[in-house]
């Protein structure tokens, strides 16, 4: 078991590593997600349009859009022969598997922060929900999907309509990620009680993470 | 005893039959040189003998594991293949990828060093791998297996494009497995490089031996 989570963390610590070095995310995905978040206000009618009531549904589309960006890119950048080494040097699919669903976690869930506060900036959401539960909420929202993503990455690969096909079958089905997460929002910054939304994002990431288990091995298999 | 048994292997991909009714076998202290054309299977075979690729038809065993079963996957540490791409991380540093192996194998890391300083790559391994020549990817593979240390070696055109030092390592390499009870199976275009390197020679023809 040991030897397990130590290849999950030098998975996770090779594509943070590689990350840092290519500097996408931050050079590439968190400005983009940042002029997303600014062009709605821009293209609506400030003094029709209620922008308060637009500051959630905003921010967990534009966390979709570039978190399933971050994370297909991720699983994208693996070669057959690195997989192959990988194998040969005795690494689980599923360790490699987790390790890779860590750091995209840990990089989607920097990209949904970092757009939280300029959401708030623009959108003047009120009353704001408190922040512990929040970080909370967006923690499950980026594990459901990363996970979702590096299995979307993994049944596509080698496959050329790939790039399209991915956030196709991603963006569907992440539908109840989205659904608990603003419903999980919302319900907070209204001052009620958001469990029953965190129960339901919870049970996604688990039903997600057991269709890992099952997939993981069967999907190296046919890869490499 | 032998390392690698394969009987009547066909290897099918889409309808394109890659392989058909191969048998092969290698010894334990045996090096075999596999020749034939472009197209002729070499690699597939190669990558059959790694487990990576499975079977259609046919039956084998490597390191005492049966093709197909799962406990191939426990033998498949102590299978090295060096193909034509070494696959190293183009962002990391010659160093931290074999450190990555090193780390993945429960080696200390230092030991990555030393295979690194083996090569002749100790002044380079702190740059990134696409930074540097083609040449030196290959000697960073080359200390990846070093460090290792396989009983089963898989050679895919290693001596390609390398210098005579490079070709040296890569000898010392095969005599190191082949001195500790290892095989290593070589493919090669190069069939006067494999008549002095191996000791026979199998030739793959459109999938046949």
């Amino acid at each position: 078991m040991r030897r397990f989570w130590n290849h999950v963390m030098a998975i996770a610590g090779r594509d943070l590593r590689i990350e840092g070095r290519s500097g996408e995310v931050l050079s590439v995905v968190l400005p983009f997600a940042a002029v997303a978040v600014f062009v709605v206000p821009l293209a609506t009618d400030p003094l029709t349009t209620d922008l308060s009531a637009l500051a959630f549904p905003v921010y967990w589309l534009v966390s979709l859009l570039f978190g399933m960006q971050v994370a297909l890119r991720q699983t994208g950048t693996e070669s057959t022969m690195q997989r192959r080494q990988l194998a040969l040097a005795g690494v689980d699919p599923l360790a490699r598997f987790l390790g890779r669903v860590v750091a995209a976690a840990t990089l989607i869930f920097s990209v949904t922060l970092f757009t939280l506060p300029l959401v708030i900036l623009f959108y003047d959401p009120q009353p704001l929900p408190p922040l512990l539960p929040t970080t909370g909420t967006v923690l499950l929202f980026a594990t459901g999907l990363s996970v979702l993503s590096t299995l979307a990455g993994d049944v596509t690969v080698g496959l050329r309509t790939r790039s399209a096909l991915a956030p196709l079958i991603v963006a569907p089905l992440a539908v109840p990620l989205i659904i608990g997460a603003s419903r999980s929002l919302e319900s907070l910054s209204r001052g009620g009680g958001s469990l029953a939304w965190t129960g339901l994002l919870v049970m996604v990431d688990l039903a997600l993470a057991m269709a890992a288990v099952f997939a993981a091995r069967p999907m190296e298999e046919a890869t490499i | 005893m032998a390392l690698v048994t394969l009987q009547h292997v066909s290897v099918r991909v889409s309808r394109l039959l890659i392989l058909d009714q191969v048998d092969f076998e290698l010894a334990e202290g045996e090096v075999v040189g596999l020749a034939g054309p472009n197209g002729a299977g070499k690699t597939t075979l190669l990558h059959v003998i790694a487990t990576l690729q499975p079977v259609s038809t046919g039956s084998g065993a490597v390191l005492g594991a049966s093709l197909g079963t799962p406990g191939q996957r426990l033998i498949r540490p102590s299978i090295g293949l060096s193909g034509h791409d070494p696959g190293l991380y183009p962002e990391l540093t010659l160093a931290e990828n074999v450190r990555l192996f090193a780390r993945l194998v429960h080696r200390p890391l230092t030991e990555a060093d030393t295979v690194l300083a083996q090569v002749g790559l100790e002044g380079a391994a702190g740059r990134r791998a696409d930074r540097c020549s083609n040449g030196m990817q290959r000697r960073t593979d080359l200390a990846r297996l070093l460090m290792l240390r396989p009983k089963l070696l898989l050679l895919d055109e290693a001596h390609a494009g390398l210098d005579d030092d490079s070709e040296i390592l890569v000898d010392e390499l095969v005599r190191r497995v082949r001195s500790e009870g290892g095989g290593c199976v070589m493919v090669s275009h190069d069939a006067t490089r494999l008549a002095a390197r191996t000791d026979r020679i199998v030739t793959i023809r459109q999938g046949r031996v």
